[in-house]
């Protein structure tokens, strides 16, 4: 047996199949968790608006987002006439495609991760950068006015609220020295007060606002905000089109959650043996996922302008601050 | 700009026609007839410039069924149930306004319980009305839970108008010299119940949404109408009340029992979203009180006059009968030749006079802004279109 393991790591470098696994385990994850997410969402819905939410498929309804799913293939791909056929379908592959990568440097759980990248903080953020792009192709090929306006927001939105997450998270990087993620868990400790959201509340803050804004989930949700734009740049998407968006939408949600739980909660570590590191690590996670959910069913969204303007004056000179406090006091 | 020239209607065209030199390349979209925060088949035109309107021009006409022609050639009692349909929110006021107009064209007493019938039934539907639009306007906002609470209470009320008109929103329920069925006990216990429910619902909304402050941020200051301009454009109801101005019919112009009846006309002089916002919220709680007060007061006796007529021919001669309705002034104008016909029908709806200003109001603000102003003007596009 190990003979034939050594065989092997001949053949192929053991690393790559570590990577190969976690791929896989992450695709699988992406896709299990996309149906779990819109059940958990409209059941969250539900129980806020005091109504049953889905319960008609399945018991309690669990199959619901599964059929939805099905229905959701079978349909019938359309693309508008006169739009950029080429961008217009590229756009969501290229939203859902680097979703695999996202995950691939988080530590789920002590030596739990697919790619201990040590630059694995700066391959998240570069990665989930893609996404603009995706909106904005989806927006210009769409040949639809409301698609492109989508895109616009959209654009300026990700650019407006890139900066003081990143500010957010240089400020994390800063006490830690260090950009790999498991490390950064290894900087805290196994008890809340030993986290990071304690020593830098306000980066911590700065960070769930601007998670919001990067995800497109309400109140900031202006790129597909439907009463004003019809459905913003994912207007003319039909099937599975729309469903990688949405698919993209809920991973998403999962992993700014879960760059936030490693950076500010701890990540894995809590109270208890290593070994359910993962335990923790998933209810830090879900637990913020709900407060999303939550603050999405309960806010009224802001307007375009309100919204910029939260990011350029109040986040970014905050941020700024937050990286000076850091710097000065932790630091020395 | 080619292919921008090419696409559109015979409405953008002349839209398009119209655009002046500097402002050639503008972004010419239209907003309906399908637009989620239409609430209808309503379309507006919208010149834009990033994310700023620089021009609105509604377009109607999409809804038109013919309700005043309609009424020249049905009989007095056939055209009772398109009264139901014309503002299907507040159905009953309209029913009210072309039956009082009859009434008082043929002279027809309507005993006094009949008219405390009417008042109750009349001011649940306003409360109906309002609750609908509160959580539409959320809807327009983006806060999606609103509506679904609003739509929770006035499950209640109207399944209390369904036990006794038999119709959930399209109702049909007052008749020439009264209404078509008597209150029971378990409607009055009912309504009862419902005063106290939304006495304890209004303080939780006001907590949930009202002091919210993204919301404030998004009505505050925002479609800003001058008192002259509100005039100007013979606004009504909440939209002119929302302006300062505390004109309303039940008090101006008064009928029925209203005379008899304690309560407050709500005005806010800001005049922006917000204030036509408060005035409504305020018009519940009010509309509650008079319900209360109603019920207190209703005398037993009949609930249809014992001598109304079978078959209405009114003298020749022509009639004018206003009554307040959720959206403002509804008016009914019946020109009588002595024939069993009207000779014309006219129906005054505030929808139209109301969306008249949205053109001027939407001019230079935010995208976001404009769904804001149309949603505070509480549109019923049906009613527009008559």
């Amino acid at each position: 047996m190990s003979s034939l393991i050594q065989f092997i790591s001949r053949l192929i470098p053991l690393e790559l199949i570590h990577i190969l696994i976690g791929l896989v385990a992450i695709l699988a994850f992406i896709g299990v968790n996309g149906l779990v997410l819109v059940y958990v969402e409209r059941k969250v819905a539900g129980f806020i608006q005091r109504r049953p939410g889905p319960f008609e498929v399945g018991p309690w309804g669990i199959l619901q987002t599964l059929a939805d799913a099905v229905k959701l293939m079978g349909k019938q791909l359309f693309s508008p006439s006169g739009g950029d056929r080429l961008l217009f379908w590229l756009a969501p592959m290229l939203a859902f495609a680097p979703l695999p990568l996202l995950f691939m440097t988080i530590p789920v759980g002590k030596n739990l991760v697919a790619f201990d990248a040590n630059l694995g903080l700066i391959l998240i953020l570069a990665f989930s950068g893609l996404n603009v792009l995706a909106l904005c192709f989806a927006g210009w090929g769409s040949y639809n006015k409301w698609s492109l306006l989508g895109a616009i927001r959209s654009v300026s939105q990700a650019v407006a609220y890139e900066i003081p997450m990143l500010l957010a998270v240089l400020a994390v990087t800063l006490t830690t020295g260090t950009l790999q993620l498991s490390a950064i868990v290894d900087a805290q400790g196994v008890w809340p007060w030993q986290w990071h959201f304690l020593t830098q509340p306000a980066g911590f803050i700065i960070y769930l606002i601007c998670a919001f804004a990067e995800t497109n989930r309400a109140p900031f949700d202006l790129p597909e905000a439907e009463s004003e734009l019809t459905a913003g740049f994912h207007t003319e998407y039909s099937g599975m089109g729309f469903g990688l968006f949405f698919l993209a939408e809920y991973s998403s949600m999962v992993v700014v959650s879960s760059v936030c739980t490693v950076l500010f909660l701890g990540g894995w570590k809590g109270p208890g043996p290593e070994i359910l590191g993962f335990v923790w690590f998933f209810a830090k996670v879900y637990g913020l996922v709900l407060l999303m959910m939550w603050v999405r069913w309960t806010f009224p969204r802001v307007r375009f302008d309100q919204l910029l303007n939260i990011s350029w004056r109040w986040l970014i000179p905050l941020s700024l601050f937050n990286l000076l406090y850091v710097a000065a006091v932790v630091k020395i | 700009m080619t292919t921008e020239t090419l696409c559109g209607d015979f409405y953008t065209h002349c839209f398009q026609a119209e655009q002046d030199k500097e402002h050639e390349g503008r972004l010419i979209i239209n907003m309906g007839p399908q637009h989620p925060s239409t609430h209808g088949v309503l379309r507006v035109i919208v010149e834009m410039e990033g994310e700023y309107i620089s021009r609105a021009e509604p377009v109607i006409g999409y809804l038109h069924r013919m309700h005043e022609k309609m009424g020249e050639i049905k009989t007095y009692h056939q055209y009772m149930p398109n009264m139901g349909r014309v503002d299907y929110l507040h159905a009953l006021a309209w029913n009210w306004a072309y039956i009082g107009a009859v009434e008082k064209l043929c002279q027809i007493e309507v005993p006094r319980r009949a008219e405390f019938i009417r008042v109750i039934t009349c001011e649940m539907n306003r409360i109906c009305s309002h609750l609908v639009w509160w959580g539409a306007y959320l809807l327009d906002l983006g806060a999606f839970t609103p509506i679904m609470y609003s739509f929770d209470d006035r499950e209640q009320a109207v399944d209390l108008l369904q036990m006794i008109t038999g119709s959930r929103l399209t109702y049909c329920y007052y008749r020439f010299g009264g209404v078509r069925t008597d209150i029971n006990d378990a409607f009055i216990a009912g309504t009862r119940d419902f005063c106290k429910l939304m006495k304890s619902r209004l303080p939780m909304y006001k907590d949930l949404v009202t002091d919210n402050y993204i919301l404030r941020k998004r009505c505050e200051e925002i479609g800003v109408l001058p008192l002259e301009m509100a005039r100007r454009y013979g606004a009504t109801g909440p939209v002119l009340r929302g302006s300062g101005q505390k004109y309303d019919v039940r008090r101006a112009e008064p009928y029925s029992v209203y005379p008899e009846l304690d309560f407050e006309i709500p005005a806010f002089p800001e005049g922006d979203a917000m204030a036509r916002y408060r005035v409504r919220v305020a018009e519940m709680e009010q509309s509650v009180r008079i319900i209360e007060q109603s019920l207190n007061m209703l005398p037993q006796g009949d609930f249809m006059a014992p001598k109304s007529p079978k078959r209405i021919k009114p003298p020749k001669g022509d009639v004018y009968f206003a009554v307040e309705g959720a959206r403002g002034k509804i008016g009914v104008y019946i020109i009588s030749d002595g024939s069993s016909t009207p000779y014309r029908l006219k129906l005054r709806s505030p929808s139209y006079s109301n969306l008249s200003l949205f053109a001027e109001l939407a001019k230079g603000t935010l995208l976001a802004d404009a769904v804001s102003i149309l949603g505070s003007l509480d549109l019923v596009i049906p009613e527009i279109d008559r």
